[in-house]
C-alpha cells in the first residue's frame, strides 16, 4: 500500500464519497430521461438500470438487495412510468443477479454482459407488459429497438463504473491497486 | 476472471446469516408492495397524483432550462440547412402564397356567412376560454408510455383532466399536475382515443393512439373506409373534454377498415400548448314545437 499523498483527500470523505457514489450515479443515470427532448416512440435507453446493474456486477458487496426498491421508485418518479414498475423490476433484477451469482463458480467479460443482457430484456419487457395493463397497449415491435440499444449500451456504462469505481475508493493514490 | 461473490457469503457468523436473510425478506416484501402500486395504479390511474405533481415540480425546471439551450442549438442547424434550399424555396412559397391568399378569401366569405346564420339559429358558443399557456419541456422516452412535460401546473390553474391544443392542433391532456409542471397523455399514447370527425363530409370516428407517433383513425359508420389519403380530422365535441373543430390530424394511409394518420400537433416540435376548460359537451338539441 501506498502512503497517502498530499493531494489525497481526507479518509473520511473517502467514506462517504464511497457510499454516495453509487447511489448518486444512478439515480443520475435515471435523471437523463429529463433531457429536453420530445419522443414519439421509446427510443432513450434506461440508463438507471444499466447502472444499477453495472454497479451490482462489479462491486456485488456495496448494495443489500432491497436498494432496487428506492432506488426503482426514485426511477419511476423521475421517468414518469406506473409507481412501482422500478420497484418491482429493478428489485427482481437484483434478486436475479443473486441467484444466478451463487450459482457461477467465475465469472468473465462476456458472462457478466449475457446476464445484464438478460436482467435488462426482462426488466424492460416487464415495464412494457406493466405499461399495457395500466392503460397503454402498444406493440412489443416498438420497445425491442430499446432492448437492443440498451444492450448494446451496457459495456460502456460499465466501463463509465469501473472509473467512477477508482476514483470512488481513491484507488492508486491511497488505496493498492486491486 | 474473478470470483463471483466477494464478500457475500455469510460464512458461520450468524449475524451476518440472518443480516442477508432479512435483507431478501425486505427485498421480496418490497416487489409485493410493488406489484401493490401496479395494481393500485391499473384500477385507478390518477392515484398518487400528489407524489407525481411533487416529482413533476422538481424535476421539470431542469428540463425547462436545458430546452433552451437544445432548441438554441437546433435552430441553429435549420438556419444553415435554410440556406441551401433558399432559392426553390422562395419559389415555392410564392406559388403557395398565391394559392393560399384565394383560400383566405374564400374563408372570410365563410366565416361571415356563418356568423350570419349562428345569429339566425340564436345559437350560443360556449366555449371556455384558455386557462394557460405554456412550453412543453419534455417526454418520456424511457417509458413505452407517451407523455409530454408542460412547465405550467396547479399554480396557473392547470387540473387533471384539461384538453391541451397548439395552435396546430390537439395535443392531448392533462393526467397529473404538480404545483409548477403537469404531465400531458399525448393523443398518440396508446390511452388516448378522441372523437373525432371527417372534416370532409364529417363522418364520425375514432382517434386511438398507436404509442409510435402515428394515429388510428377508426371510422364509426358501417360500411367501406371514408377516408383518403391527405384527409384531415377535426375533433368532434362529442361525450365532452375536448372543444370540437380542434384539428387533429392528418390521414397517411388505409389499412384495412381503419385508416392510419399522423397527428398534425407534432409534439416534438412543439414549443407552446394552450391548456384550455374541459368542453362541456353539446346542448341538446331545442325541443320540437308543439302545434
Amino acid at each position: 500500500m501506498r502512503s497517502p499523498t498530499s493531494s489525497a483527500p481526507p479518509t473520511r470523505a473517502i467514506e462517504v464519497r464511497a457510499q454516495v457514489v453509487p447511489i448518486v450515479s444512478t439515480l443520475l443515470g435515471s435523471a437523463t430521461a429529463l433531457v429536453p427532448t420530445v419522443a414519439l416512440s421509446p427510443t432513450w435507453p434506461p440508463i438507471g438500470l444499466l447502472m444499477l446493474l453495472a454497479w451490482r456486477l462489479l462491486r456485488p458487496e456495496i448494495w443489500p438487495a432491497w436498494i432496487g426498491l428506492p432506488l426503482g421508485l426514485a426511477d419511476d418518479l423521475l421517468t414518469g412510468q406506473t409507481l412501482g414498475t422500478g420497484m418491482v423490476t429493478w428489485t427482481a433484477c437484483l434478486l436475479l443477479a443473486d441467484l444466478v451469482e451463487g450459482r457461477l463458480l467465475w465469472r468473465d467479460y462476456w458472462q457478466e454482459w449475457l446476464l445484464a443482457a438478460i436482467a435488462i430484456a426482462f426488466a424492460m419487457l416487464a415495464g412494457w407488459a406493466i405499461a399495457c395493463w395500466t392503460g397503454g397497449a402498444t406493440p412489443v415491435r416498438l420497445i425491442l429497438p430499446q432492448v437492443a440499444v440498451s444492450i448494446l449500451c451496457f459495456p460502456i456504462i460499465g466501463r463509465l463504473c469501473a472509473r467512477l469505481d477508482r476514483w470512488r475508493l481513491a484507488i492508486g493514490k491511497i488505496r493498492a491497486q486491486d | 476472471m474473478k470470483a463471483p461473490s466477494r464478500n457475500r457469503r455469510p460464512g458461520f457468523s450468524r449475524r451476518a446469516q440472518y443480516g442477508l436473510f432479512f435483507s431478501y425478506v425486505i427485498a421480496v416484501t418490497g416487489i409485493l408492495a410493488g406489484l401493490g402500486l401496479v395494481v393500485a395504479a391499473h384500477f385507478d390511474p390518477t392515484g398518487f397524483g400528489f407524489i407525481k405533481g411533487a416529482a413533476l415540480d422538481t424535476t421539470a425546471p431542469v428540463s425547462t432550462a436545458a430546452r433552451g439551450v437544445v432548441r438554441g442549438a437546433g435552430n441553429i442547424v435549420d438556419g444553415i440547412g435554410a440556406y441551401f434550399y433558399a432559392g426553390s424555396q422562395n419559389a415555392a412559397m410564392a406559388r403557395e402564397l398565391d394559392r393560399d391568399r384565394e383560400a383566405l378569401v374564400r374563408a372570410r366569405i365563410l366565416a361571415l356567412e356563418n356568423e350570419r346564420l349562428r345569429r339566425m339559429l340564436k345559437l350560443v358558443e360556449t366555449r371556455g376560454g384558455s386557462i394557460a399557456v405554456a412550453r412543453i419541456v419534455g417526454s418520456t422516452g424511457v417509458s413505452s408510455r407517451r407523455y409530454a412535460t408542460l412547465d405550467a401546473g396547479r399554480a396557473q390553474g392547470v387540473q387533471p383532466g384539461q384538453p391541451v391544443r397548439s395552435p396546430e392542433g390537439l395535443v392531448g391532456r392533462v393526467v397529473d399536475a404538480g404545483e409548477i409542471a403537469s404531465r400531458v397523455l399525448l393523443i398518440t399514447d396508446s390511452a388516448s382515443v378522441v372523437p373525432v370527425r371527417l372534416a370532409r363530409g364529417g363522418a364520425p370516428a375514432l382517434a386511438a393512439g398507436r404509442g409510435d407517433g402515428s394515429i388510428e383513425i377508426r371510422p364509426l359508420g358501417a360500411g367501406g373506409n371514408p377516408f383518403n389519403r391527405g384527409d384531415i380530422v377535426l375533433t368532434s365535441g362529442t361525450g365532452g373534454l375536448y372543444p370540437p373543430d380542434v384539428p387533429v390530424a392528418v390521414i397517411l394511409r388505409k389499412d384495412g377498415d381503419v385508416a392510419v394518420a399522423w397527428p398534425l400537433a407534432n409534439p416534438a416540435q412543439l414549443d407552446y400548448a394552450m391548456v384550455e376548460q374541459p368542453f362541456a359537451g353539446l346542448p341538446p338539441p331545442p325541443e320540437p314545437a308543439k302545434h
